[in-house]
């Protein structure tokens, strides 16, 4: 689709292209260049040690090239490439390398149209209770998946609430899983696509239609350019969280439906059969890359600057008919999407006064020995690793981004891909890869406490870049010009030009990667020991066992879960960073 | 201004190179303060995620033996059997619990474990020790997998509750079953293996189109099966669940009386008996453990009387030491397999693969 470029499209953002070659440029492209490599020297090193060099580990051994438990298979030894067409050749990876990719896309756009008006209502529209449901709608992301597939089933399972109301099941079918990715994805379009909303200039819209523009047309040509970017980002972690979907899909679908990500567990943990596991590791990689070129196709003529203002000043009460019924449609659907949740609230409860199972989880000795502690201690070791993991998630997500908000060669862009790959690798193969890569001192972290909030970390980064990027690059270029020229250090100018305009993208990312390991349940299972486990750890194990009082406690913890995660991000949201009224 | 940003773009990499460095050492220290006390005084034990064991007892071993446990959760039982394999040399800790008679071949084969045999093996019946030659492996504990019932729905129709395998199958008890998935679950598993114990290798295919036809339904983990679908259990009253039949394990009716409040007097599910699948779990000194003796001393704690009377209600599955006694609860509550189907290790791992796909081609497509 191509799109009339609008006016403040036509601001070339890239200084390089433009400036002449003179003496003082070229030391100046020197400098920058410095600049940058200082800037991504922390998130190389940490994606080489913690993402690249595990992956790159099990995948060798898999493949035959180095030796090792597993390496061979069932076959003989050394690199065979004909192993490669021989598992692509199979024509149940086949089906499932066809499902994974059109359920992922999909859900993408299902999540996309559902929620791109709940963006804009939630951005732009103020309404009392306006900061609880941008912090609720966030909830889901957090939840273990068990347990998010037992409230959906309740909701649309057999007997489910659908069921006893109008005849309707879902389950086993793929609208269940697309539905259950929207709920768990609405979040990340909201986010990231709302995030840039709530500071572009309604102004420029309304100039638009003053000149003549529809109310359409000035959408069209004004604001849709500026979003494309961060709808772009939005669908490409949407698209990339539903490509590695594995839990939901198992309990909605049923054993009938199987992603590439539970194949690749399958084949590593179940079977270890790590030849075909490397295999599709590969696949995975060529899709991820080629959905990431598919993205910077996209965006690298629509980044542009653009005029941000206060959130605070964009945001103004609905008014006339289609704005309420807009607001009134947004509402009905939020509510829709959260009522699995009313149903785990539902199922906490339980004993005479319903406080029963509130109670047990004080108590180490009503688990019977599941925990060493009360699993209410829970909240706090959840709490510290998030917090850890936000900490390291934000500071090397934001030196990442802010290495590559000014545009360069193919060296940066492919750094910038390697930044996302984590999202479209199996959980299992980093895991696994730790295992046997970070084995020997000074790397020896597979018992370490820090493990877990570096593994949490590796997804929240991602998320801290593609929400952080598209409104870096956003600011107009002239402004750290000016800056330079009135003497101010690249340090000052990014603190007096770029923090005021991005602390908002700032405070979003950090709520997603706080969001991301609070829920986070691969890694912190892989380490999380008896006496210190943490909220989705604690509920896995509790829903694993029979038994009422266990049951009942899992869904309570699940509760628990849910506010502490919605407390979270409200308080992050009352966090004000942003001085951009002061410009 | 050139110095200046000289200088901020060397102090931005000195930072990001000391953080990363800093990084390095947390972590360092961590691990190498745990290496440190491991020589003397911390024996790990690695195992899957349904581990357990009371405070107390694993305080007892402390004062036993002077060495503290540390307590690594690697996966579900075939994750970590697999993690044990792919660090074989560079384990993770100094000895493995979980490896079961489903997977025992793999992590033998794979020379995971040192010999050692454990003080007090004398009290083990032999037909759970399956590496009587090289005690490569202890046996630890036995667990059945059963179909268990919801005792009041066949109270109600007045009809008798399935007892065996043959039974299932039969028109009296269409669409009452749901099964695991035995790709993913090992109760799922080890039900599969039960028929092929009972049926032979040429015969347990006919019986899964027979339980099809009789409307046998999959579900894709014990968690689903057990809490979503089986109406029995405390889980799958609230789901509404409507299976009355579901594979799970003979030890859970006492767990349904010892989770709930109050306590009822009789379980509300039973088992049956003639479709049991013995699993036997062993542990094991893993090769290459950093503090062998501490190993040493925890495999023989293992089986030790204390530890024995402490499984039933930390794991759910019986004691192999013949001088434990069964808790209160299990013997009111639990219930015993006739005669539980086994089998050899060794034709588990020639064919579980092989049997999965057959499984699966015939039930699932």
């Amino acid at each position: 689709m191509v799109l009339p470029r609008p006016e403040v499209a036509r601001r070339e953002a890239a200084p390089g292209k433009t400036a002449a070659p003179t003496p003082s440029a070229r030391r100046r492209a020197r400098r920058a260049g410095a600049l940058r490599a200082g800037l991504m020297a922390l998130p190389v090193v940490f994606f080489a040690v913690f993402f690249a060099y595990p992956v790159a580990a099990i995948t060798a051994r898999g493949l035959g090239l180095s030796d090792g438990p597993g390496a061979t298979g069932t076959g003989g030894g050394g690199f065979d490439p004909g192993r490669i067409a021989e598992v692509l050749g199979r024509p149940e990876i086949l089906d499932v390398l066809w499902f994974t990719t059109w359920q992922a896309l999909a859900s993408t756009a299902l999540t996309l149209l559902v929620a791109l008006p709940g963006a804009y209502v939630l951005a732009r529209f103020d309404f009392p209770g306006r900061k609880l449901l941008r912090a609720v709608v966030t909830v889901p992301f957090v939840l273990p998946t068990v347990v998010v597939g037992t409230a959906f089933l309740a909701v649309m399972g057999r007997r489910g609430l659908l069921d006893e109301l109008w005849g309707v099941r879902l389950d086993t079918t793929v609208w269940a899983i697309l539905l259950a990715h929207l709920f768990f994805n609405y979040a990340v379009v909201v986010r990231t696509v709302g995030g840039l909303w709530s500071q572009l200039d309604p102004r420029q819209e309304e100039a638009a239609r003053v000149l003549g523009a529809s109310r359409l047309g000035a959408f069209r040509r004004v604001t849709l350019p500026a979003l494309t970017p961060a709808v772009a980002a939005a669908a490409l972690m949407v698209f990339l969280f539903t490509y590695t979907s594995f839990g939901i899909v198992q309990i909605l679908g049923g054993p009938a439906y199987t992603t590439l990500e539970a194949e690749v567990y399958r084949q590593t943990a179940q079977l270890l059969d790590l030849p075909t596991a490397a295999v599709l590791t590969l696949v995975q990689f060529a899709a991820v890359g080629a959905v990431l070129a598919v993205h910077a196709r996209t965006v690298r003529r629509r980044e542009t600057a653009l005029k941000l203002v206060d959130p605070a000043t964009t945001a103004r009460r609905p008014r006339g008919a289609a704005q309420w019924t807009l607001l009134a449609a947004v509402l009905a659907s939020i509510t829709l999407l959260l009522l699995p949740l009313g149903v785990l609230v539902a199922r906490s409860f339980g004993g005479p006064d319903g406080l029963l199972y509130y109670r047990a989880l004080q108590d180490a000795d009503a688990s019977g020995g599941t925990f060493l502690v009360a699993p209410l201690t829970a909240v706090s070791t959840s709490l510290t690793y998030a917090l850890a993991a936000t900490a390291i998630a934000v500071l090397v997500g934001g030196l990442a981004a802010a290495a590559l908000t000014r545009r360069a060669g193919r060296l940066v862009r492919g750094f910038d891909a390697l930044l996302m790959l984590p999202l479209g690798v199996s959980a299992v193969t980093v895991g696994f890869g730790f295992l046997i890569a970070l084995d020997e001192p000074p790397l020896d972290l597979r018992s370490s406490w820090w493990l877990v909030p570096l593994a949490q970390a590796l997804v929240g980064v991602p998320f801290v870049v593609r929400t952080m990027l598209p409104v870096l690059r956003a600011v107009d270029v002239r402004l750290r010009e000016a800056a330079a020229v009135l003497g101010a250090s690249p340090w000052r100018a990014w603190r007096e030009v770029d923090l005021p305009l991005v602390g908002r993208a700032l405070l979003v990312a950090a709520g997603f990667a706080f969001a991301v390991s609070l829920g986070e349940f691969g890694a912190t299972v892989f380490i999380a020991r008896p006496d210190s486990p943490t909220l989705p750890v604690a509920v896995a194990r509790l829903i694993g066992r029979p038994g009422d009082l266990n049951y009942g406690q899992a869904m309570a913890l699940s509760t628990i879960l849910m506010v502490v995660c919605a407390v979270s991000l409200l308080l992050l949201e009352r966090v004000r960073v942003n001085r951009a009224g002061e410009l | 201004m050139s110095t200046t940003t000289t200088k901020v773009a060397a102090g931005v990499l000195a930072g990001a190179l000391g953080v990363t460095a800093l990084t390095a050492c947390g972590g360092d220290g961590g691990s190498g303060k745990d290496q440190g006390a491991t020589a003397s005084k911390t024996v790990t034990l690695v195992s899957h995620d349904s581990f357990n064991a009371s405070p107390e007892v694993l305080k007892e071993f402390t004062e036993r033996t002077g060495y503290t446990v540390k307590v690594l959760k690697s996966g579900d039982a075939g994750e970590a059997v697999n993690k044990a394999v792919l660090t074989k040399g560079a384990p993770q800790g100094d000895v493995f619990f979980g490896v079961d008679n489903t997977l025992l071949s793999r992590a033998l084969d794979n020379g995971v474990f040192q010999s050692y045999r454990a003080k007090g093996l004398d009290r083990v019946p032999e037909d759970v020790q399956l590496d009587k030659a090289e005690h490569r492996v202890t046996p630890v504990d036995t667990g059945d997998i059963c179909v268990n019932y919801d005792k009041k729905f066949f109270a109600d129709r007045k009809l008798a509750p399935p007892k065996n395998f043959d039974d299932l199958a039969k028109p009296a008890y269409k669409d009452m079953l749901v099964v695991e998935n035995p790709e993913r679950s090992s109760p799922g598993l080890g039900f599969l293996l039960g028929t092929a114990a009972e049926y032979g290798d040429g015969g347990w295919p006919g019986y899964w189109k027979k339980l099809k036809a009789n409307g046998v339904k999959v579900a894709d983990s014990w968690e689903i099966a057990y809490n979503q679908e089986f109406s029995g259990s405390a889980g799958g009253k609230k789901a509404k669940g409507d299976r009355p039949l579901v594979v799970s394990y003979a030890s859970s009716p006492p767990v349904e009386v010892l989770y709930a409040e109050p306590q009822p007097e009789e379980a509300p599910t039973g088992v049956s008996t003639g479709t049991c699948f013995r699993q036997t779990e062993f542990a094991g000194l893993l090769a290459g453990a950093k503090n062998p003796e501490g190993g040493k001393a925890l495999l023989d704690f293992l089986i030790s009387k204390d530890f024995q009377e402490d499984v039933p209600l930390q794991m759910f599955v019986n004691p192999v030491a013949k001088d434990a006694a069964l808790p209160a609860l299990f013997t009111e509550h639990g219930a015993t397999a006739d005669d539980p189907h086994a089998l050899d290790p060794k034709k588990i791992a020639d064919n579980r693969d092989q049997w999965i796909q057959t499984w699966s081609s015939l039930v699932l497509r």
